[in-house]
């Protein structure tokens, strides 16, 4: 009995056949039949002649600060403005890069105002040079005595509360309000928000830049207080681990959570997110833009002298449908 | 006596003694704690953490830092995922690429770290954040997001999670197969450190670059290998994530690079190198597991998880050092590693004598 091996040209026909199979187109990938969709008319950026500086304390990374600076980015090309986006976290740097944008010259500078107090040098040069300065995002309690003009924007204590009221009419006692980052002043108020609607809310901290971790801090929680009966995550990706955690540890609570993207939309549509609390970033970048060239262009001022607010707004199985195609553009 | 003092001399003795009493402490304060279920999660979360320590602990014995080494694994992840739903191909050729691309970094991190003469702290540092920037730049380019999409539905997800991110329930825990791999890798690094010369090399180059290629230790090569080693069980952990979870957030992975730091050191690892053990070192990565889930398990104020963490790494450490000195004190004895001889001919190797190698050696390039 022998065993016939292979030749040599046989071994590298059978290694080509099985790098084809392996590189052989396969589904599930990108859609490559759709063309560019983007584009379409408009503005070329630039062409009506105003710059506008965008500075946000965006952490990078982070898909929320995407859709704002998308929103911001269309709006530009919209109005034909020229936008000059910049961030930083960290609260002094920021400051610079405001006082940067009026040395500059800019027409007008749209800014987070995270951290008001830090920001009011920065924002007081730039009134005093004649800019017209908008805030977004954070800081719908201060931008008025810091002088800005106007303020689109959510509020994230009002965000947690309404979070808190629907879940309290479907009978939540127990809730768990999952905080992703240490010390965040604006994750605090939506977990604040929440127990002040229910208040038998219990906050834990996880550490949201390890999915694992989060997944198995999760894990241990449900394992331990079997009473929890929902869980409200604060961005659409912890969401995705406590997915895993509540398999994980066969828990039957219900899941709800802040901020939209495309996975996310996916397990509403399914059913095993509640639903979604959105503040529309996009929405915010874009107004933002289209209100400083609006008042550069015409003098209009939104708002009616208050806060333009762009949340929460809720997404569930109502409307999923409709929102779902624009989470797939990266703009909900 | 003696050799009950011997025995406590061994680097993982310390870590032993600190698991025991914390894992007693939990089994006290934490009822939930006290169930098999639980006691398999801790060990998936020590194991996420472990896979990669074992690594960082084999380079800070070989008296190097790997700074990129949390940042990595988002790498390893990013690479296989996109480029695979990018050009619709077999999610194996991904994940092969992403290997070669991960051993690359590693690659690249030895040889600077030995062609320059520059700390591999200041060499790793620059890498973790070029691959930092680049895993958002790349991300937002390819998918128009940052973070990476839905790729379970391309061909060779399912073999490829079957891997490095299935589970099978034994009772009532689930096992996950990390941990079974994380045993397998830790096994593979004590056998090579206690049992094989290039344990040797890699004790000698930690304790003193210099006298270790004076005896003919090839250290250029054993430092680059030990860099790819961390690179290459960073990849690892990447497969596990993506697989796992399916979408990458680009920006995470930060801070895992000093956890790995925090496993070796708990597990007895010498910051200036040239002593240490595999075994410690995951009982470190388990302390840190135990520690990080036994404070969720006792349902404490979660305000204060870390600082809860950082007294029980300073005790883990405290009883280590106790215990360690305790078995050194009344006579000397010499350390395990096969190469006292050499690590004792000069005093213990700092970063920068065991980096600054000037003069190129044989049998590379």
């Amino acid at each position: 009995m022998t065993l016939r091996l292979p030749g040599k040209r046989g071994l590298v026909a059978a290694g080509a056949v099985a790098v084809l199979t392996l590189t052989a187109c396969s589904g599930g990938g990108r859609d490559q039949s759709d063309a560019d969709s983007s584009g379409g008319g408009g503005n070329a950026p630039g062409s009506s002649g105003y710059t506008i500086a965008f500075v946000t304390h965006e952490t990078p990374g982070d898909t929320f600060w995407d859709k704002v600076r998308a929103g911001a980015e269309q709006a530009a090309k919209d109005t034909g403005v020229t936008l000059k986006y910049s961030n930083d976290p960290d609260a002094a740097k920021q400051a610079q890069l405001i006082q940067s944008a009026v040395d500059a010259k800019v027409n007008g500078i749209a800014t987070t105002l995270v951290t008001p107090d830090a920001l009011a040098g920065a924002v007081k040069s730039a009134t005093g040079a004649g800019i017209p300065v908008v805030g977004l995002n954070a800081g719908l309690d201060q931008y008025h005595k810091l002088g800005a003009l106007m303020y689109f924007g959510s509020d994230e204590s009002l965000a947690g509360t309404s979070i808190g009221k629907r879940i309290a009419g479907e009978g939540a006692k127990h809730p768990l309000c999952v905080i992703h980052q240490t010390g965040s002043v604006a994750l605090e108020a939506r977990c604040a928000g929440v127990k002040s609607a229910v208040p038998g809310t219990e906050n834990l901290q996880v550490n949201g830049a390890d999915d694992s971790a989060v997944t198995t801090t999760l894990q241990a929680k449900l394992a331990q207080d079997k009473s929890i009966d929902y869980i409200v995550t604060l961005g659409a990706p912890i969401a995705l681990d406590a997915i895993n955690a509540k398999q994980q540890a066969s828990s039957s609570a219900k899941l709800v959570t802040f901020d939209l993207n495309q996975e996310m939309a996916k397990r509403i549509k399914d059913g095993q997110v509640e639903f979604a609390i959105d503040q529309q970033p996009y929405a915010q970048g874009y107004m933002a833009v289209t209100s400083l060239y609006l008042y550069l262009k015409n003098g209009n001022d939104l708002g009616g002298g208050g806060p333009v607010l762009t949340g929460p707004s809720f997404v569930d199985k109502n409307n999923i449908d409709k929102i779902l195609p624009f989470t797939e553009k990266n703009t909900r | 006596v003696r050799r009950s003092l011997r025995l406590l001399a061994r680097p993982e003795m310390g870590a032993l003694a600190a698991a025991v009493v914390i894992f007693v402490f939990f089994l006290l304060v934490a009822p939930s704690f006290r169930s098999a279920a639980s006691f398999f999660t801790v060990l998936y979360q020590s194991s996420t953490i472990g896979i990669v320590a074992v690594g960082v602990g084999l380079l800070m014995i070989g008296g190097e830092f790997d700074l990129s080494a949390g940042v990595i694994t988002i790498s390893a992840g990013l690479v296989n995922s996109m480029f695979c739903w990018y050009l619709g191909v077999n999610m194996w050729v991904g994940a092969l690429l992403s290997l070669a691309f991960c051993l690359f970094i590693g690659f690249l991190n030895g040889w600077l770290v030995m062609r320059t003469g520059i700390p591999s702290f200041l060499i790793t540092l620059g890498t973790f954040f070029v691959l930092q920037g680049a895993n958002l730049g790349v991300t937002k380019l390819v998918t128009g997001s940052v973070s990476s999409r839905d790729v379970s539905a391309i061909d060779g997800f399912g073999s490829l999670q079957k891997v490095f991110a299935s589970n099978f329930t034994v009772g009532s825990a689930t096992v996950w197969v990390t941990v079974l791999w994380w045993f397998l890798f830790v096994a593979l690094a004590a056998w090579t450190l206690q049992r094989t010369r290039i344990g040797n090399w890699i004790y000698a180059v930690g304790g003193s670059a210099p006298s270790a290629r004076a005896v003919g230790v090839p250290v250029v090569r054993t430092k680059i290998g030990l860099f790819m080693t961390v690179s290459f069980l960073g990849w690892f952990v990447g497969m596990h994530l993506l697989y796992r979870f399916n979408t990458l957030q680009a920006g995470n992975g930060v801070g895992n690079e000093f956890l790995y730091i925090i496993a070796a050191v708990v597990g007895g690892t010498l910051l200036t190198g040239g002593y240490g053990n595999a075994i410690g070192v995951a009982i470190g990565a388990f302390i840190f597991g135990m520690t990080s889930l036994g404070i969720v398990y006792a349902g404490w104020d979660p305000n204060w998880f870390r600082a809860f963490l950082g007294v029980m790494l300073l005790l883990a450490v405290l009883v280590n050092t106790y215990v360690k000195r305790l078995s050194t004190s009344p006579a000397a004895f010499p350390p395990e590693a096969p190469s006292s001889v050499l690590a004792s001919s000069s005093p213990p190797g700092s970063l920068s004598s065991a980096s600054a190698s000037p003069e190129k050696e044989g049998g590379r390039d």
